[in-house]
């Protein structure tokens, strides 16, 4: 029990839960303003994939880190608006659409890789985000040194989190975009275009979601690795649900699963990890948070509109 | 989703191989390639790897396979990035295609690609495997990388280093290979130091470096001044913290200079070799290759010290020659142990 007790008052712990948070929180805004929007974007692995790849490749190949970021950005959106291309104004299966495009990006990456790199002994390494400490504020006991040395990308997280909330609430554009998720024929009716709105959403959307591909690769590690996004994109299609479609709750249930992620990390080594198959530690995050997500999600308010196309006209 | 990084052999090789057969065949052989005897046709090698060729593990098959290649005993193809649920589709494509010998790794894909390897018993298959040969498939051979001798080695080297006598694990999966190394590591640190602890993890996954390095950081909170890097991503947690890093499989010191103290290597050549042998001979057979890996043949080794020459004691040093001479000469058998290992 006092092992328990030492891991929650360590900073480091606590530093952990916000590093393994960061990528998860940019990738569940993305899909949260794909999914207000009423498109629900399963493109999301893949294009995770793609922003990892893309932002480490432009820095490999000579970018600065921020230029690199806005490529990730750049490629991810491509990819939204090759995925609101076919489910807005041709309004396909979003099922079947999205599976495509993360099969579609997954594999480009690992082709574009290929060709850029076809004989290499181990994937080459950039010179990553370190780790920044806020002058005063990272000085606080326990909270300074978990929330305040972190890198620039982590504090780009949060601060994502804040922008979406306060857009998609507090301006005009914000009450469009989750109008055309809810009624997109009032939307239509105040002259407003709704496919453009819808696509606009999915665009940045799928940005967001490859930066925080790109966050694996040039802040949590500085390499590009096939198979490095693991499911971590699937991870945040839950926690939009587990949020409610609110950002807030959103982010705070990302945070809640990186906590469990990390405190299972550090349980499997107290006395409790020689009896308990590792299996379930890792299977620990995932299992907390379907519980949480059955609380939490009895009142959740599904966007009336998410997965329906909208056809101009029709009624 | 597989791609075939050459095009397909045409067809010709086919037909060519098929008239090989019979005596007009050994004629136009022989006129396609003057001053060739037949006997010294390159064996046509075909590899297919569920991961990119610059995995650790892969990368040491495909290193020999292109070293046969040049040196004219192979003619050697591949794929890579294969899922596991096209794994049989690309050994059949292979086999088909007239291949002698297929190496690849089939730990996803045991069953259904020795199914494959009974259906097509002219082709030798010499695969990557948790499991034994079956002598059900004659054709179907297995190896893996046994490096325990290396393994223990860098243990004694680990144990003498240790400060803390806290030394952290993170592996992949625990499968056979796995668990042997890890069980030769910990025994060689014990051999020097009894009372280390060992903190041991599995991350379920082969390709995850920013999961491998949170785990380690939590280890390196937990005490650890050491870590056995078998995944990507640990090594970079330890030079993060100033700790130390033991590699495994690769010399991954040129990446860590201050960080990774000596590493296990794997020599796939000498498994290469005994295979593309027994293909020539006729006699390729379902047996462990294995055996291929352990440092009597060659199999394995301990990188240079390199950066940390000088830096490790001198007794630690002493016991390891002593240890590497007594295995290279049978005196000592380098214990083995697949099960799964635990912290403590």
């Amino acid at each position: 029990m006092t092992e328990v007790v030492d891991i929650l008052v360590s900073a480091s712990f606590w530093a952990a839960v916000i590093r393994i948070a960061s990528p998860l929180l940019f990738a569940t805004m993305g899909e949260l303003i794909c999914e207000r929007a009423g498109v629900l974007n399963l493109g999301i692995e893949g294009i995770m994939v793609a922003g990892a790849f893309a932002g480490w490749m432009a820095v490999w190949s000579g970018a600065g880190l921020w230029t690199g970021v806005a490529i990730a950005f750049g490629a991810g959106a491509l990819f939204g608006l090759l995925h609101a291309t076919l489910t807005v104004p041709f309004g396909l299966s979003q099922h079947v659409v999205g599976l495509g495009v993360t099969l579609l990006a997954t594999s480009a990456s690992y082709y574009a890789y290929r060709l850029a790199l076809p004989q290499v002994t181990t994937p080459p390494r950039i010179e990553a985000f370190q780790p920044l400490p806020i002058p005063g504020l990272a000085d606080i006991p326990i909270l300074g040194p978990a929330l305040f040395a972190q890198t620039a990308m982590t504090y780009l997280a949060f601060a994502t989190v804040a922008v979406v909330a306060l857009v998609l609430w507090r301006t005009p554009l914000g009450l469009a975009l989750r109008a055309a998720g809810e009624n997109p024929a009032a939307v239509a009716a105040q002259g407003l275009s709704v496919t453009g709105i819808r696509m606009g959403a999915v665009m940045v959307g799928s940005g967001l979601m490859a930066v925080g591909g790109a966050f694996l690769t040039m802040s949590a590690f500085d390499s590009f690795f096939f198979e490095m996004v693991n499911g971590r994109g699937w991870v945040c299609i839950a926690l939009v649900v587990f949020g409610a479609w609110r950002p807030g709750k959103a982010a705070l249930g990302t945070l809640l699963f990186a906590f469990f992620d990390a405190f299972q990390i550090r349980l499997q080594q107290t006395a409790l990890g020689a009896d308990v198959p590792y299996q379930i530690f890792l299977m620990l995050p995932f299992l907390l948070s379907i519980l949480a997500l059955i609380v939490m999600s009895r009142r959740a308010e599904v966007p009336a509109a998410l997965m329906v196309p909208w056809r101009k006209g029709e009624r | 989703m597989s791609r075939l990084i050459r095009p397909r052999p045409p067809l010709a090789l086919t037909r060519r191989r098929l008239l090989a057969a019979s005596a007009g065949g050994l004629a136009l052989a022989g006129l396609a390639r003057p001053g060739r005897l037949m006997a010294e046709e390159p064996i046509r090698v075909a590899g297919i790897y569920t991961v990119p060729v610059e995995q650790q593990w892969v990368s040491r098959i495909h290193i020999a396979a292109e070293a046969a290649q040049a040196a004219g005993a192979v003619d050697y193809r591949y794929s890579e990035n294969v899922s596991n649920t096209d794994y049989a589709r690309v050994m059949r494509e292979y086999a088909e295609s007239g291949m002698q010998l297929i190496v690849g790794e089939v730990f996803g894909v045991e069953a259904e690609s020795r199914e494959v390897a009974a259906e097509y018993p002219e082709v030798a298959f010499l695969m990557g495997s948790s499991f034994k040969e079956d002598p059900a498939v004659p054709n179907f051979a297995v190896f893996d990388n046994y490096i325990q001798d290396a393994a223990y080695l860098t243990g004694i080297a680990a144990g003498a280093m240790t400060e803390t006598a806290n030394i952290g694990m993170v592996g992949g999966f625990p499968i056979p290979e796995v668990n042997r190394l890890m069980h030769a590591f910990m025994d060689g640190a014990r051999e020097i130091n009894p009372d280390i602890r060992f903190q041991v993890a599995f991350i379920g996954s082969w390709f995850d470096p920013p999961r491998a390095k949170e785990t380690a950081f939590g280890m390196i909170e937990g005490g650890a001044d050491i870590m056995y890097a078998e995944r990507f991503g640990v090594s970079d947690a330890a030079q993060e913290r100033g700790m130390l890093a033991i590699g495994n499989v690769i010399d991954t010191q040129p990446d860590y200079p201050d960080t990774v103290i000596t590493s296990a290597l794997w020599h796939f050549e000498p498994t290469m070799e005994a295979a593309i042998a027994a293909v020539r001979a006729g006699e390729f057979t379902a047996k462990d290759y294995g055996i291929y890996s352990f440092m009597i043949h060659g199999g394995c080794s301990v990188a240079p010290f390199g950066t940390f020459e000088g830096r490790v004691p001198e007794e630690a040093v002493a016991l390891m020659a002593q240890r590497e001479e007594e295995i290279l000469s049978g005196a000592f058998v380098t214990p083995i142990n697949d099960d799964e290992p635990r912290s403590g």
